[in-house]
């Protein structure tokens, strides 16, 4: 009974002269991978500037960063990648890779941001006060002293939010993009099966945040090969 | 603080930069459908992600008419007319029926489909039989469809579970959460089709004529719309789509 469902709902093609439901999920797989990358790469470089205007002195900067992360952190993901979607990018011909890229980056900006805040924080104050005693200019501090620490630090959280990026891509169905999730959910419509399509989603998502983290594991193994 | 600044603004612009090509002429007319809708819209093609049925065909003599290259935009069924005002789409085509209430936010073109409602039961039910039978009863529908409001005829708000697809709709009923879907007459055959545990039972629903949505203020494109419809009509293409996809 559950080999014949595997069979019909995953290896046999779902239509005629159509794809099986591997294939769909294969598929979906890629784009959600796409996804994930072109946003963290995004989010990394948005996260740094929106954490150096944070540390700006001038309150009116340092005031819209804060703003800007707290709105970010404050409301959920799903409402921004609609008002991104269907509002700010109204009559432009956006596509949706586009579209999710762009609202991904600027929900991981934020939190990113908040990680290399944390870290730059974590390095011990003694690092800035030996480094000015010794002359160096603050920018210099933090190019050759501050940062280079901190980035141990950062460097775990930010693993993990490529992670959780992952995961939270699975919303894009919302606008239409044609990602793991929705792949399953066609494999759903059109087979009536619930169980066999969304195991089968579950288990490649699984996959795929558990060979990363396992990487990072080994990464951050690696930094920590000097302690 | 200058170099900041820059790295702020190429940081802010860089998104806006890439889609700034919208401007010109489009070249491309984009329908907006929800692909869950056999016979008139559904998934096929040999990736997965192409939207194939009745109503696709539609749009492609629409788009020929129109000289421009047709896209189709596969979104929630009630996510539509918000789109057409957002000007997303050009035209939804999604098995929509012309309503007052929709006519309100959107011009409707001359109706393409006659249409009604039906009821997808369990194949042993032999309690419901007519539209009295279902008074009280628990339904299920597709979020926004003529479908959900004319079960709020039959049955209270609370005994209405309406999902964004129609086959979610008949995975309710298979489960026996409900006691019947309501939902337009060739997309029930459709999923019945596929379900031999369910069946379609036709009862007494006011007839619904199916129409093609535009913003309101467009009135060249409607003409276009009309004129196609019209062609087709005329040249017998109609029928041969309505044998192919819907007989």
């Amino acid at each position: 009974m559950i080999f014949d469902n595997i069979r019909r709902t995953l290896l046999e093609p779902l239509w005629d002269e159509g794809p099986n439901g591997i294939f769909l999920l294969f598929n979906g797989l890629r784009e959600t991978v796409v996804i994930t990358a072109v946003a963290i790469a995004f989010g990394i470089a948005l996260g740094i500037v929106i954490s150096l205007l944070r540390m700006s002195r001038n309150r009116l900067v340092s005031g819209l960063a804060r703003a800007y992360t707290e709105i970010i952190r404050g409301t959920p993901l799903l409402v921004q990648l609609l008002i991104i979607y269907f509002v700010v990018f109204q009559a432009v011909d956006l596509n949706k890779t586009m579209a999710a890229v762009i609202a991904f980056g600027l929900n991981s900006g934020a939190y990113i941001s908040e990680i290399i805040r944390a870290g730059i924080q974590a390095v011990s104050p003694g690092q800035m006060e030996a480094a000015r005693s010794l002359g160096m200019p603050f920018g210099m501090a933090m190019k050759e002293i501050i940062l280079p620490q901190a980035v141990k630090n950062i460097l775990p959280a930010l693993g993990n939010e490529f992670v959780v990026l992952l995961k939270e891509t699975s919303i894009v169905g919302f606008i239409g993009g044609n990602d793991l999730m929705r792949a399953g959910n066609k494999i759903r419509s059109i087979t009536y099966e619930a169980t066999i399509p969304l195991f089968s989603t579950a288990i490649v998502y699984l996959v795929i945040t558990f060979t990363l983290s396992q990487l990072l594991i080994k990464f951050e193994r690696r930094l920590h090969t000097s302690d | 603080m200058k170099k900041i600044t820059a790295l702020v603004l190429t940081v802010v612009l860089l998104p806006l930069a890439l889609t700034a090509g919208g401007s010109k002429e489009k070249t491309t007319l984009v329908m907006g459908t929800n692909a869950a809708f056999p016979p008139f819209e559904y998934i096929g093609g040999a990736t997965g992600n192409e939207v194939v049925g009745f109503d696709v065909e539609i749009a492609k003599a629409i788009a020929a008419k129109a000289g421009k290259t047709l896209k189709i935009e596969d979104m929630e069924f009630d996510s539509l007319l918000t789109a057409l005002q957002a000007s997303k789409i050009d035209m939804a085509i999604a098995g929509m029926t012309i309503t007052a209430k929709r006519k309100e936010s959107v011009d409707f073109s001359d109706p393409y489909y006659e249409a009604t409602q039906a009821v997808i039961l369990k194949a042993e039910n032999t309690a419901i039989r007519n539209l009295d039978d279902l008074k009280g009863k628990k339904i299920s529908v597709q979020l926004g469809t003529t479908g959900n409001e004319i079960s709020k005829k039959y049955t209270k708000d609370e005994a209405i579970v309406a999902f964004n697809t129609g086959f979610e709709a008949v995975m309710e009923l298979k489960k026996n959460r409900v006691d019947c879907v309501i939902i337009d007459e060739q997309p029930a055959q459709n999923f019945v089709k596929k379900n031999p545990d369910l069946k379609v039972v036709k009862m007494n629903f006011d007839p619904e004529f199916y129409g093609i949505a535009v913003k309101k203020g467009n009135p060249a494109l409607l003409s276009i719309i009309n004129a196609t419809l019209a062609e087709l009509k005329s040249s017998g293409r109609y029928d041969a789509l309505v044998t192919e996809y819907i007989k």
